[in-house]
């Protein structure tokens, strides 16, 4: 126990807030200023702005912290897993007994790192298509009005404007940015979209043309141009747009997002116009050829129209030939006429004294020999036929009168007629008490028909029977007919 | 072919970019080298092309350079004034 007392003795006693004070102080003494190589875990940055982070290795870790100030101003984006070098203070926390860096200063731990954050943000991008050959706009042959984001100061503007002069003097908008630091990423982009914000015909013309430049420097220098904000506004640009940053063998990711990269300011102003001299001197070979191919082809033309002129006859001689057949015939003509009509003359005088009157006469005296004779012998058969068809006609009257009734009268029949002297041809139509006539060979007598006798006949009792009674046919005599 | 300076270009025309109007004017001449056009055709194409290059001209001839700065107001407004560049 004594021993454990003078040693207790032996030390000066601190209250806890001493003790803290006490490594406070000698922590921030010792380790005022350090250089710490250390890779980022647990990177956070507070709404207030300030960065908490702790940066380790592989066997320890120590907390860290960036005030807002500091944040703001990094090139580059602190991302967990990387390697950075560090400059701060240590300092203690003793209200937690802990102890961490204040960092006033923090740079990736060589070009490494950045480029590997640069090639992981162009994967990402380009996996979004903003880097695809078919989103590339053609660039106008000839702009009117070139933009240009850059900085108004410095040599890079006077040799865009220096070539662009030399070439082709063009209407320029300088949209002027910075082109490093921390404002230089959120200014660049907001020119890019500010010229593509522009309506046609406003007060300011619209650019036709985009050139967005920088002069070289280091990569931490370029590293506006790699930033998302100024890729995606350079990807979205409605303004074909050249790329133009840095020497010809840097390249940032807006040369991937951008219509055509050039390697340099000047190239881009190369780029942007064609040489008006060249052009003057091509309008004016097109002019002379153009003043010369029509002479030629009036030449031409003219020789074709000359040469087939001589080909065609002259009208004389076209006419020529027809003429001289027509003169032959006209001559011939009238000569014609007259032979044709001496020709008919001759026949005309050789037949008129064949024309006799004696010749016809002889054919009219034997033509009416002809007659007399016919006229005789047409007389002859004439009588001969009356007298034929009167013995036909006198044998058809004794025929006639054999066949008439009157003959069977004469054999002792009669015809037995009523009132109006229509024949009664059966006892039917014999009524009692009805008049009748019978005539008999000789002549008429009248007779009644009996009344109430319809069954039998009651003609007189003569062999004459009317044939047509009723009554004549019950009698066998009446059969006879 | 003073006439033809004269002659006011058609707005068919003056509505072409140097580069179309270039490039239609590089045809008629092609035309009329070949020869194949019909005579009346071919003055009239040729006419065209006299058109087609007093346009050219005048889109060369209207060159100078002449740039001004973008200015930001505070309000955001956008107005430009003349830059000069050393």
């Amino acid at each position: 126990m004594a021993d454990a007392t003078d040693a207790a003795d032996n030390l000066s006693e601190f209250s806890v807030s001493e003790l803290s004070a006490a490594l406070k102080r000698s922590v921030e003494d010792r380790f005022g200023h350090v250089r710490l190589r250390a890779e980022i875990s647990g990177f956070k940055r507070a709404a207030s702005g300030h960065c908490y982070l702790s940066l380790k290795d592989d066997r320890a870790v120590i907390d860290g912290v960036m005030w807002k100030g500091i944040a703001a101003g990094l090139r580059f984006l602190p991302e967990d897993g990387m390697e950075v070098i560090c400059t701060g203070k240590v300092t203690t926390y003793p209200a937690r007994s802990k102890y961490q860096i204040v960092i006033d200063h923090m740079a990736p731990a060589g070009i490494g790192a950045l480029l590997a954050q640069l090639e992981e943000r162009r994967k990402q991008l380009a996996a979004e298509g903003l880097f695809a050959p078919e989103r590339k706009r053609a660039l106008p042959y000839l702009p009117d009005v070139i933009g240009i984001v850059t900085s108004p100061t410095g040599a890079v503007i006077r040799d865009i404007l220096h070539r662009l002069d030399d070439r082709f003097p063009r209407q320029v908008l300088l949209w002027p940015v910075l082109v490093q630091g921390e404002q230089a990423a959120s200014q660049i982009t907001a020119a890019i979209n500010g010229f593509n914000a522009l309506p046609p015909g406003g007060d300011i013309p619209r650019p036709d043309l985009l050139i967005v430049a920088r002069g070289g420097g280091s990569i931490e220098d370029l590293w506006a141009f790699n930033e998302e904000a100024v890729v995606r506004a350079a990807a979205a640009s409605g303004i074909p747009l050249i790329s133009a940053v840095g020497h010809e063998t840097d390249t940032t990711l807006i040369d991937y997002a951008s219509d055509r990269r050039a390697p340099t300011p000047t190239a881009a102003a190369e780029i942007a116009v064609p040489v008006r001299r060249e052009l003057q001197t091509q309008l004016l070979d097109l002019e002379r050829r153009r003043l010369g191919a029509l002479g030629r082809n009036l030449e031409e033309r003219r020789a074709r129209l000359v040469s087939a002129a001589r080909g065609l006859p002259r009208l004389g001689e076209i006419l020529g030939l027809p003429r001289q057949r027509l003169d032959a015939v006209g001559d011939r003509l009238p000569r014609a006429l007259m032979v044709n009509i001496r020709h008919g003359d001759a026949r005309l005088s050789r037949l008129t004294p064949r024309i006799r009157p004696d010749m016809i006469r002889e054919r009219v005296a034997l033509r009416r020999r002809d007659v007399d004779e016919w006229s005789r012998r047409l007389a002859e058969a004439q009588s001969r036929r009356l007298i034929t068809e009167r013995q036909n006609l006198t044998g058809l009257g004794k025929l006639l009168g054999s066949l008439s009734y009157r003959g069977v009268l004469a054999r002792g029949f009669a015809v037995i007629r009523d009132a109006d002297s229509k024949p009664l041809h059966r006892a039917a139509d014999a009524h009692p008490s009805m008049p009748v006539s019978i005539e008999f060979q000789d002549g008429r007598k009248t007779a009644v028909i009996e009344p109430g006798n319809t069954a039998t006949a009651s003609t007189k009792p003569s062999r004459a029977q009317d044939r047509s009674n009723a009554a004549a046919k019950k009698n066998p005599q009446g059969e006879l007919f | 072919m003073a006439a033809e300076k004269k002659t006011a270009i058609p707005k068919d025309i003056v509505a072409l970019s140097f580069e179309q109007a270039l490039a239609e004017l590089e045809a008629i001449v092609a035309r009329l080298e070949g020869g194949q056009v019909d005579l009346e055709e071919s003055i009239g194409i040729y006419e065209r092309g006299a058109l087609l290059k007093a346009h050219c001209e005048a889109k060369l001839q209207a060159a100078q350079t002449k740039v001004d700065r973008i200015v930001v107001g505070a309000d955001g407004g956008l107005k430009t004034e003349s830059a000069e560049i050393g």
